[in-house]
């Protein structure tokens, strides 16, 4: 699997991201800078790491989902290219318009950072596909914008199409129906503010988030 | 030229932050608010020719998020 990871100026987790993905696929992925407008040639798989682009300046993700490299990104998204955005990745797809609705201030005001109990509710998309649909699993969140708001016709539509992959089993953010992840309509872009790269080996309390990129490797590859 | 672009939050969106603002004027003993909504104010500076929709299309690009947010172009005659 030929992986690229996209680096902003205030990302943080794309190193964490990319040993994940090195450890689960054995290839380390190509950091891609944000002032890039391609790709590597045969990436067949993004991912837009966690962090504070652009100092979340105007709004989180807002100036990345502008930058040169998002045309690059759009386009293997429209051809099927599996694209994974976690936390301020999850905010930058939304931006980009890859996925609906939007994440705003949490409804608690505070940053949220711990460990939070998920729900699998699709567990057949590339990304899911190792989890049971309905299992609860635990995957650290850390966020300030992870408050997911879309209006009530957009989220009846995720939930009748089945692209609500994950649920918060409680309260974490003010979340409109608790959703911590969704999936566009062709089901090859997830956006999701848990951060499934720091949940990959048993010193990190469990291994829940290790199962999304082997169950990717083995989509794609 | 310049011009100034209020983005509010639409109707009907929570606001944690005006929530926020709300409580810690009641906390300061101000009476009698019954409602703070938190929006953002962003001045350009901008050639005499560029047009209103010229800069309706900066709000829809990049300025406002439009899923959430409202906005109101004000232009400023002399500044």
């Amino acid at each position: 699997m030929k992986s690229a990871v996209l680096v902003f100026p205030g990302s943080n987790c794309d190193r964490d991201l990319a040993v994940a993905i090195e450890q689960v696929t054995g290839r380390a992925p190509a950091m891609v800078w944000h002032r890039d407008s391609e790709l590597p040639d045969g990436t067949d798989f993004i991912a837009i790491p966690g962090g504070f682009s652009y100092g979340d300046y105007l709004r989180s993700g807002a100036m990345a989902a502008r930058s040169p490299i998002m045309g690059a990104v759009a386009e293997a998204a429209n051809r099927g290219v599996p694209v994974l955005g976690i936390c301020n990745g999850f905010q930058v797809l939304t931006e980009a318009g890859l996925l609906p609705g939007a994440l705003m201030r949490n409804a608690g005001l505070h940053f949220v950072c711990r460990s939070v109990g998920l729900t699998v509710e699709n567990s057949q998309s590339i990304f899911t596909s190792t989890y049971q649909s309905g299992e609860d699993i635990s995957i650290p969140v850390a966020h300030h914008d992870g408050n997911f708001q879309a209006d009530a016709e957009t989220l009846d539509r995720l939930e009748g199409e089945g692209r609500v992959a994950f649920r918060y089993t409680g309260d974490v953010n003010g979340s409109a129906r608790s959703i911590a992840g969704i999936l566009n309509g062709q089901g090859n872009v997830l956006g999701m503010m848990p951060h499934p790269e720091r949940a990959l080996e048993t010193a990190h309390g469990n291994t829940d988030g290790r199962r999304l990129f082997e169950g990717l490797l083995e989509a794609v590859a | 030229m310049k011009a100034r672009v209020f983005v509010t939050l639409k109707p009907g969106v929570l606001d944690p932050q005006g929530k926020a603002i709300h409580h810690a004027l009641e906390g300061l003993g101000f009476g009698g608010v019954q409602d703070v909504r938190a929006g953002k104010l962003i001045e350009l500076d901008l050639a005499d020719d560029t047009s209103d929709d010229e800069i309706a299309d900066m709000c829809r690009k990049l300025l406002a998020n439009t899923v959430i947010e409202n906005f109101r172009i004000e232009r400023l005659a002399d500044a």
